[in-house]
C-alpha cells in the first residue's frame, strides 16, 4: 500500500537489512548459548561461541617416529608414515609446516624441506611424511615438525550427557521432572474454574455482574509480591506448608484473572442464537456451557494454557516461596540454574546446557502453537 | 507418594472435583432446592436461575478472594504490624525503618528508571519492528524470532545475557561477544554488571528483550487495522513515507501504544528473577521486588518486608484504576 502510484520504494532494501540486524540482534544472544552447548569446557574457554561455526586454524607441535623405526632402501635411510597416525591425534588438512619454531610455516603441503644433516623431509596435506636421509638417523626421538591444521567445527553431545546422566551432580533431570509435576496441574486446575467463571460473566444475568468484571480486570495487575507473605502463613495454618500442593494452588490463584478475562471476552463474541435457540430448546445453562460454549471457546483454552504453561514453567518467585523447602527435593530447573550461576559461574558447559534444556520445552511449545499465543495476547491486552 | 504420581492424583482430583462440584450443585438445585414442578414451578425457575450464577462463579470466586484480594488487605495490616511474626500495631515504624534505608532508596531510584526504559525503548522496538516487518516477504519469519525471547524465563535470559557480558582479564581471548567487540576495536574489556549506574541498564536490556516480541505482535495488529484511505490520502497529497508513519499512523494507534507502555510497565514493577539471578542487588542495582525478596527471606523481616510489597502496590494502582476505568466504559 505504501506503492500504490506504481511508485516502488527505493529505501526497500533499507528495511530488508534494517529487518536482519534485528533479528540478528534478537537471535544471537540465544544462539550463543546454544552453541556453547554442544563446546567442551575448553573450547569455550579459549575463544568465542562465534569462532566454533567456522574452521580454525591451529599450529601444533608433532614429531616424526623415533629413528628406530627406520628403514634401509638402498643407500638412504627411510622413515615413513603418518604424522597424527604417531602422536594418536585426529587428522585434518595441512595448510602450512615448517620444521623451526621460528618460522612454523615455512612449506606448503607437498614441499620438501632439507635439514642438511638432518635428512630430506616431506610432507603431504593429510599428513603422510617421507624422511630421507644418506646418513643413518640417531637419537631416541623424530624429527620436530610444526603443523597448521585447519579443525572443522567440532560439536558434542557429551555437555547433554553429563547434565541429564544420572550421576550429575546438579540434579538436572529431577529439577525436570519436578518442574513438569508443578507445571501441568497448574495449567490444567485453572481452565477448569474460569470457564464455568467466565460464562457466567459472558451469558447469564444477575446483578452485580459489571462490579466482578471490573474487579477481574483490576485483579488482572495485582503484583504477587503481595500474595507471598499471607499465603504462606496461610499455607502454614492449613498444614499444607510448602509443597505441590501449595504450589498447584497458587498458580491457580494467580492464573485465574487472566484466564477469566480471556475466555470471557472470547465468550461474550459467540453468536447469540446458538445460545437463545439452545435454550428454547429446553437445555440448561449447564449442558449449554459444557456442549456448545466449551466446545466452540477451544482457541481461548488453548491460548490461556500456552500463557499458563509458558509462565509456571519459566517462575522462580513462586517455587522459591511455596515449594521448595529446607530439603531440596522439590527443586525446579530455574532455581537450579541460579544456583549453578552462583556456585558454578564459570562453567559454561554446564551452565549452557542446564539452561538449554530448561528454554527447549517453551521453545518448542512456543513454535508449535505460536498462532494461538498470538491470539491470545490480542484478546488479553486490555483495550 | 512419588510427585508425579501425586500431580496426576491431583489433576484427577482437580478435574474431576471441578466438573463433579459443577454437576451436582447443578443437579442439586434443580432438583433438589427448587425443583420446577408442582405448584410453585414458575417461581422455582426463576429462583434457580438466580443462583446459578453464583454456583458457576463460587470456585474462581474463592480463590480470587483467598489468593489475590485477602492478601492485599493482609499485606496492609503486616506492614503496619511489628516484625516479628504476629507482633503488635506499630503504625507507620515499618515505613520510616525502610525510609531511613538508602538501599531502599537506591531501589526505588533503580526501579523508576526501569520504569521509563523499558517501557519505553521496548514499545519503540516494538514499533519499529512490526512496520518494518510488515512489508517484508519473510516478515512473518523474522517477527516469530523476535518474538521467540518471549517463551524463554528470566533466569534462563539471565543465563543467556551473562554469556554476552561475560569478561575475561585483558590479554586473554574474549568468549563474551560484547567484550570481543570492545577489544577488537583495540578497547580495555568492561566488566559490565559492576559498573555502577550502568550496568542498571545492561540489565534493562535483558528485559527490552524479551518485552519487544510482545509489544511487536500487538502493535503490528494494531498497524495492520488502521483504515488504508487514510494512508492513500496521504500519499496523494505528497507524505513522505516518515511523514505518513509519524503523522497518519502513530496517532491512530495511539490506544494500542498505551496499552502496551502500561503492560509492560507491569511488568517492569513485578521484575525480580533478572536481578536476582544476575547480581541479586549487588553493585547499586537493586529492585523493589528483589528489596522485598530480601527483607522477606533473608532478614526474615515482614514488617519491611511488607510495606515495601506496599510501595510496589501503590506503584500499580494508578494503572489499575485507569485499566478499570477503560473496561468499565467499554462494557456501557
Amino acid at each position: 500500500m505504501d506503492n500504490i502510484a506504481g511508485k516502488k520504494s527505493g529505501l526497500s532494501w533499507a528495511v530488508h537489512i534494517s529487518v536482519v540486524i534485528l533479528v540478528a540482534l534478537w537471535v544471537f544472544p540465544t544462539l550463543g548459548l546454544l552453541v556453547s552447548s554442544f563446546r567442551t569446557a575448553d573450547q569455550i574457554a579459549s575463544s568465542g561461541w562465534w569462532a566454533s561455526l567456522f574452521p580454525t586454524e591451529q599450529t601444533v607441535q608433532l614429531r616424526t617416529a623415533a629413528p628406530e623405526t627406520q628403514l634401509r632402501e638402498g643407500t638412504l635411510f627411510v622413515i615413513e608414515g603418518n604424522l597424527f597416525d604417531e602422536e594418536g591425534i585426529e587428522r585434518a588438512p595441512i595448510s602450512a609446516w615448517g620444521t623451526s619454531a621460528r618460522d612454523v610455516s615455512a612449506f606448503a603441503p607437498g614441499d620438501t624441506a632439507d635439514m642438511g644433516d638432518d635428512g630430506r623431509l616431506t610432507l603431504s596435506e593429510d599428513g603422510t611424511y617421507r624422511l630421507e636421509g644418506d646418513v643413518e638417523f640417531e637419537g631416541r626421538r623424530g624429527e620436530r615438525v610444526f603443523i597448521t591444521k585447519t579443525t572443522p567445527p567440532e560439536f558434542t553431545l557429551q555437555n547433554y550427557r553429563n547434565v541429564l546422566g544420572p550421576d550429575n551432580r546438579e540434579g538436572m533431570l529431577k529439577a525436570f521432572f519436578n518442574t513438569l509435576t508443578v507445571t501441568i496441574p497448574a495449567t490444567i486446575i485453572p481452565i477448569l474454574v474460569a470457564a464455568f467463571a467466565a460464562y457466567a460473566l459472558a451469558w447469564m444475568d444477575f446483578p452485580g455482574r459489571a462490579l466482578l468484571i471490573a474487579a477481574v480486570v483490576g485483579l488482572l495487575v495485582v503484583p504477587l509480591q503481595l500474595a507471598l507473605i499471607p499465603l504462606l502463613k496461610f499455607h502454614n495454618e492449613i498444614g499444607i506448608g510448602k509443597g505441590y500442593l501449595g504450589v498447584w494452588m497458587a498458580h491457580t490463584g494467580f492464573g485465574l484473572p487472566l484466564a477469566i478475562y480471556l475466555l470471557r471476552n472470547y465468550m461474550v463474541g459467540l453468536p447469540r442464537d446458538i445460545i437463545e435457540n439452545a435454550k428454547v430448546d429446553g437445555a440448561t445453562d449447564f449442558q449449554i456451557f459444557v456442549k456448545i460454549i466449551l466446545p466452540l471457546s477451544f482457541p481461548a483454552l488453548a491460548s490461556f494454557a500456552i500463557f499458563q504453561f509458558l509462565w509456571t514453567w519459566n517462575d522462580l518467585l513462586v517455587a522459591l516461596v511455596f515449594l521448595i523447602d529446607a530439603t531440596g527435593e522439590t527443586t525446579v530447573m530455574t532455581k537450579q540454574i541460579v544456583e549453578l550461576l552462583g556456585t558454578r559461574g564459570g562453567n559454561w558447559e554446564i551452565l549452557a546446557t542446564s539452561a538449554f534444556v530448561s528454554i527447549a520445552v517453551p521453545l518448542i511449545v512456543f513454535f508449535a502453537m505460536q498462532r494461538y499465543l498470538v491470539r491470545g495476547l490480542l484478546a488479553g491486552s486490555v483495550k | 507418594m512419588h510427585p508425579a504420581l501425586q500431580g496426576l492424583l491431583t489433576i484427577f482430583i482437580g478435574v474431576g472435583g471441578c466438573i463433579g462440584y459443577f454437576y451436582f450443585s447443578n443437579q442439586f438445585l434443580d432438583k433438589v432446592l427448587f425443583p420446577a414442578r408442582g405448584p410453585n414451578a414458575g417461581r422455582n425457575i426463576n429462583r434457580a436461575n438466580m443462583i446459578r450464577p453464583w454456583l458457576f462463579l463460587a470456585p474462581a470466586l474463592i480463590a480470587l478472594g483467598l489468593y489475590l484480594a485477602y492478601p492485599v488487605v493482609e499485606t496492609l495490616r503486616l506492614s503496619l504490624t511489628d516484625r516479628s511474626q504476629g507482633g503488635g500495631f506499630v503504625g507507620g515504624a515499618n515505613y520510616a525503618q525502610m525510609f531511613s534505608e538508602p538501599k531502599f532508596w537506591e531501589a526505588l531510584r533503580n526501579n523508576m528508571v526501569w520504569l521509563i526504559v523499558v517501557p519505553a525503548a521496548s514499545t519503540a522496538f516494538g514499533l519499529l519492528a512490526a512496520q518494518l516487518t510488515d512489508r517484508i516477504k519473510w516478515g512473518n519469519i523474522a517477527k516469530s524470532l523476535i518474538f521467540m525471547p518471549m517463551a524463554i524465563s528470566f533466569v534462563g535470559a539471565a543465563v543467556i545475557w551473562k554469556l554476552v557480558y561475560d569478561t575475561r582479564p585483558a590479554g586473554e581471548e574474549q568468549i563474551g561477544i560484547l567484550n570481543a567487540i570492545l577489544v577488537f576495536f583495540g578497547n580495555e574489556p568492561q566488566t559490565f554488571l559492576t559498573i555502577p549506574f550502568w550496568n542498571n541498564i545492561f540489565l534493562m536490556i535483558v528485559l527490552v528483550w524479551i518485552q519487544t516480541g510482545f509489544a511487536m505482535v500487538i502493535l503490528s495488529a494494531a498497524l495492520r487495522g488502521i483504515p488504508e484511505e487514510t494512508i492513500e490520502a496521504a500519499i496523494v497529497d505528497g507524505a513522505n513515507p516518515l511523514q505518513i508513519f509519524f503523522k497518519i499512523k502513530v496517532p491512530q494507534i495511539m490506544g494500542t501504544i498505551v496499552v502496551v507502555w502500561t503492560t509492560i510497565t507491569i511488568v517492569v514493577l513485578k521484575v525480580f528473577d533478572i536481578v536476582f539471578a544476575m547480581t541479586n542487588g549487588q553493585w547499586e542495582t537493586q529492585v523493589l521486588a528483589n528489596y522485598m525478596y530480601d527483607k522477606l527471606f533473608r532478614a526474615n523481616d515482614w514488617g519491611v518486608g511488607s510495606a515495601s510489597a506496599m510501595i510496589i502496590m501503590l506503584l500499580v494502582t494508578p494503572i489499575l484504576v485507569w485499566n478499570v476505568h477503560n473496561a468499565r466504559k467499554e462494557m456501557r
